[in-house]
């Protein structure tokens, strides 16, 4: 009983916190933008603008619920709740710090892969179930960019894996007391990276979106709650990506002096500062441009590292 | 791959760089001295107004926002019986102001004009006409011209010698 009781208060605290996470991130990333590009962003509601937030939120609830005429209505309304659910069901596995996580799975990183897959279901299925144009483009550059990041995002993995002995994150995160896994696999740690950024439809690599040629790409026709949903589901990839790069590559909880939960926080947290900084940085490439670098450099540059690595492990042990 | 990193951290050093953004109803913008804004009727040093209704501003006009009636006084000095400007076609172009041959019509660097209702953006005379002479502050037009009004007489203008008598022989 008391096992169960206390599965699910986890449960819906993390729901929770992830769910204020990613309310305050579209705050944070505005401010950030607007700190990087000179402007001040947001800042009249609430003290720094911290209730601009709320403001967006009370738009975005209270704004007509439509559905197109003319699109698929039954994939439509389900296409936003894919990504939203399959993001959250991925921080199940994180381990926030020792003993503080949804569910202890030896197979963490295969489920994390196993949702990211199912995301780009989310935007291809909108993109084809608005029946518009931009959407469709936008759906079908989703599915171009899925084959091309995913098969070198878990090859990127494979390496940690292959260091730590486990699938298992808490387990990762243990085998990293000597050294973070930056160091040895940074190869890994930059491929993953890149992939995540490609997975989190971040720019440099937000092809779908790419509000400056296709409106809003894959949910131009979403309004309301649908829209938000695309939205939050976003943020909550971020925080999920920064928060995996954490325990697998810069040692999640561990670090000195503060609490292990700190630590976890403060190292996620600069990660998604620096996905926010790359988007005030960077310009984005034509979908070619990255399949390219997906299919000739990054995945020859993940093999050597996973052949490295598994050369080196063999000779050593 | 450098150069990423590189514009990667030239973005972060704007971070202690100083903000371009004028916060403005706390903070006011700075406005040149020849910002075409709000139009305005001017008067006259004594305190009459300065347009003669020739309708050059109308005419001028890109929009065709202005509309004027012309009216004659008693003594026969011109004046506009309505002037009206609808500052919702107005592209503030400062064309009327160039046109005016008397300085009647002048561009003042008021731009808070924000209205609730389109209509209240329709301004009649009441509302342009204001008690001061704006930007040229001695002229009067009637002083210089060499027309008979009100009073003044035939080369009673200034620098205006008084009118040749085309009969007479002598110089």
């Amino acid at each position: 009983m008391s096992e169960t009781a206390r599965g699910l208060i986890t449960v819906f605290v993390v729901l929770f916190v992830l769910m204020s996470v990613a309310a305050g991130l579209i705050w944070l990333e505005r401010r950030l933008l607007a700190l990087w590009q000179d402007r001040y962003g947001p800042n009249r509601v609430g003290p720094f603008g911290v209730l601009q937030v709320l403001a967006d939120m009370i738009k975005v609830l209270s704004k007509e619920d439509w559905v197109p005429p003319f699109a698929d209505k039954g994939v439509f309304i389900i296409a936003p709740t894919i990504i939203m659910m399959t993001t959250l069901l991925s921080f199940a596995i994180v381990p926030f710090a020792p003993g503080m996580r949804v569910v202890d799975l030896n197979i963490g990183v295969l489920f994390f892969l196993a949702m990211v897959a199912l995301t780009a279901y989310s935007v291809a299925l909108s993109g084809w179930a608005s029946n518009s144009k931009y959407s469709l483009l936008g759906g079908l550059r989703a599915l171009a960019q899925m084959i091309s990041y995913e098969v070198f995002m878990g090859l990127s993995m494979m390496g940690v894996v292959m260091l730590a002995g486990s699938f298992d994150l808490s387990k990762i995160v243990e085998a990293q007391r000597k050294i973070w896994f930056v160091i040895p696999q940074f190869l890994g740690f930059i491929s993953f990276f890149i992939a995540s950024i490609a997975e989190a439809h971040r720019l440099p690599f937000d092809l779908p979106e790419s509000e400056s040629e296709l409106v809003a790409g894959f949910h131009v026709e979403y309004s309301g709650m649908k829209f938000g949903m695309f939205f939050v589901g976003e943020y909550i990839a971020i925080t999920l990506v920064s928060a995996l790069m954490t325990t697998m590559f810069l040692g999640g909880w561990l670090g000195p002096v503060l609490p292990p939960l700190a630590w976890f926080i403060i190292k996620t947290f600069a990660l998604i500062c620096v996905f926010i900084l790359l988007r005030a940085a960077l310009p984005r490439p034509r979908y070619d441009q990255l399949t390219e670098l997906a299919w000739k450099v990054m995945l020859p540059v993940t093999l050597l590292n996973l052949m490295a690595t598994g050369g080196i492990l063999l000779a050593w042990r | 791959m450098f150069s990423i990193l590189k514009t990667m951290w030239y973005t972060f050093l704007h971070m202690f760089s100083r903000r371009f953004t004028v916060q403005y109803p706390d903070e006011r913008p700075r406005i040149a001295p020849r910002w075409r804004g709000r139009i305005i009727l001017s008067r006259d040093p004594d305190g009459q107004e300065r347009c003669v209704a020739c309708h050059l501003c109308s005419v001028a006009c890109p929009v065709d926002c202005i509309a004027l009636q012309a009216a004659e006084d008693e003594t026969g000095r011109r004046y506009p019986e309505f002037f009206r400007i609808n500052f919702s076609r107005c592209i503030f172009c400062g064309f009327c102001e160039e046109a005016c041959p008397t300085y009647a019509i002048q561009l003042t660097n008021d731009f808070e004009m924000g209205e609730y209702h389109r209509h209240n953006l329709v301004y009649e005379k009441e509302h342009l006409l204001i008690s001061g002479t704006g930007k040229y502050p001695g002229y009067n037009f009637y002083r210089v011209a060499g027309l008979a009004i009100g009073g003044k007489g035939k080369g009673q203008a200034e620098n205006e010698s008084p009118p040749v008598d085309v009969k007479d022989l002598m110089p």
